[in-house]
């Protein structure tokens, strides 16, 4: 870039700012409900000059050199402000091509008579909004993600309960898929509310795993080995059809763990054990109503 | 030179584990076990390590051992009281202690070993709860 260049963006700041605006505000994607007009401002002035401020001859061709960084932090912080609003990938994109067009129209403005000039420096800007959008893409999608990883923490967190259905008896419902992290929390609950209970038995109810393949069957087997070397016994309860004829298609051996179809019929077994039992009383209860 | 006591309780052994086990300690307490075995006839031998926190591949495979021992010489054993964190860290081992017997603390233990000395005709008759006490 030509010192020239440089110092004409220095001195018409404020016009392409002016400039950028028109076009943004002009934007179909432009999202009011999401981000005022002000905030919109001032954060695309907050750009610009940090942008104008440290562009120079030198380091054009070199988005990696240490002079970008303030301008990569302010658009970084900008596109991770932009993920967690809510803005489409479009929208955050069209924020910084529309910031080209506006440096390409000054351009073309002030080098209207020499053609070549005017090339030269517009392929050099491009070459920059080019790389700066890279960047905030890649914020924009890591700041997805966060979000993403955020929510899968929270989903692990709270869907494990272990449920104390009888004195001794424990219940742990598992709803969704269980991978080795899950399975860690899982068992973790688990031993953790034997050990305070004093529990004997735990049901295992698998109602809510939408299929067993073989990692999901080694997990469980784990928790069933672990309580057991805990002193407790673990049972399986909740095993569909569908899920006992892809744990056989498997070969996955299931034939030293307690089996039962349904939440039930693993309580009837764990009262069994406990040698308790429940049967209906000979005489009717009287209410009052 | 440290070293584990074994009480005697009736036909019982008990041994409970106050300290953090090391090689040594595990190798002696394993030879001072079966000789004990063997010396009182005892039926059954009890082990706390509630007191464990920490464990390795070499405690599990001496607890194990120790089993396997004590079943030769006609004695069955139960560890009692094992820490979540250690249950955890043998199963991730690889080591889920087959053979082994387990209860939640001293009590229960004691409660599982007489069920399986005392009363062996009465388990062959009762199936259901047979499974239960052999888990």
């Amino acid at each position: 870039m030509s010192f020239n260049t440089s110092q004409l963006l220095q001195k018409k700041k404020k016009y392409i700012l002016e400039l950028w605006m028109k076009n943004q505000l002009a934007d179909e994607g432009l999202r009011e409900d999401l981000i005022s007009n002000e905030e919109l401002r001032s954060q695309s002035e907050e750009l610009i000059n940090s942008l104008v401020g440290n562009l120079s001859s030198e380091n054009v061709a070199d988005i990696n050199s240490d002079e970008w960084n303030p301008v990569i932090e302010i658009l970084g912080g900008i596109a991770i402000t932009r993920a967690r609003q809510g803005f489409s990938p479009r929208e955050t994109g069209s924020f910084v091509f529309s910031l080209k067009d506006a440096l390409i129209q000054v351009l073309q403005e002030e080098n209207k008579n020499d053609a070549k000039v005017l090339f030269a420096e517009s392929l050099k800007i491009s070459r920059i909004m080019d790389n700066l959008s890279i960047v905030t893409f890649e914020t924009f999608i890591k700041g997805r993600e966060e979000v993403i990883l955020r929510q899968t923490d929270e989903i692990a967190e709270i869907s494990t309960p272990v449920i104390r259905v009888w004195d001794g008896i424990l219940a742990l419902p598992i709803i969704g898929t269980l991978d080795s992290a899950r399975t860690q929390i899982v068992m973790e609950n688990l031993l953790q509310e034997i050990v305070e209970t004093g529990s004997s038995i735990a049901i295992l109810d698998i109602s809510g795993v939408p299929a067993v393949d073989s990692l999901v069957a080694q997990h469980l087997i784990k928790t069933v080995s672990a309580t057991r070397l805990m002193g407790a016994e673990c049972i399986i309860s909740g095993i569909r059809p569908e899920i006992a004829q892809t744990v056989v298609h498997l070969g996955i051996d299931l034939s030293n763990i307690i089996t039962k179809s349904t939440l039930a019929s693993a309580l009837a077994y764990a009262f069994k054990a406990m040698k308790l039992e429940v049967r209906k009383t000979s005489t009717v209860l009287k209410s009052n109503f | 030179m440290d070293k584990i006591p074994i009480l005697r309780m009736g036909s019982f052994l008990l041994v409970t584990i106050q300290v953090d086990l090391y090689d040594r300690l595990a190798l002696n307490l394993e030879a001072d076990l079966v000789q004990m075995v063997q010396k009182t006839n005892a039926r059954g031998v009890l082990i706390d390590i509630s007191a464990v926190s920490i464990v390795d591949s070499f405690m599990g495979r001496i607890i194990g051992n120790i089993a396997s021992m004590s079943k030769i010489l006609d004695a069955e054993t139960v560890v009692v009281g094992m820490q979540p964190a250690v249950a955890i860290t043998l199963i991730e081992l690889g080591l889920p202690l087959k053979g082994v017997h387990t209860a939640l603390n001293m009590e229960k233990g004691m409660d599982l070993l007489k069920s399986m000395i005392d009363t062996p005709e009465e388990e062959a008759n009762d199936q259901p709860l047979d499974d239960f006490v052999a888990e």
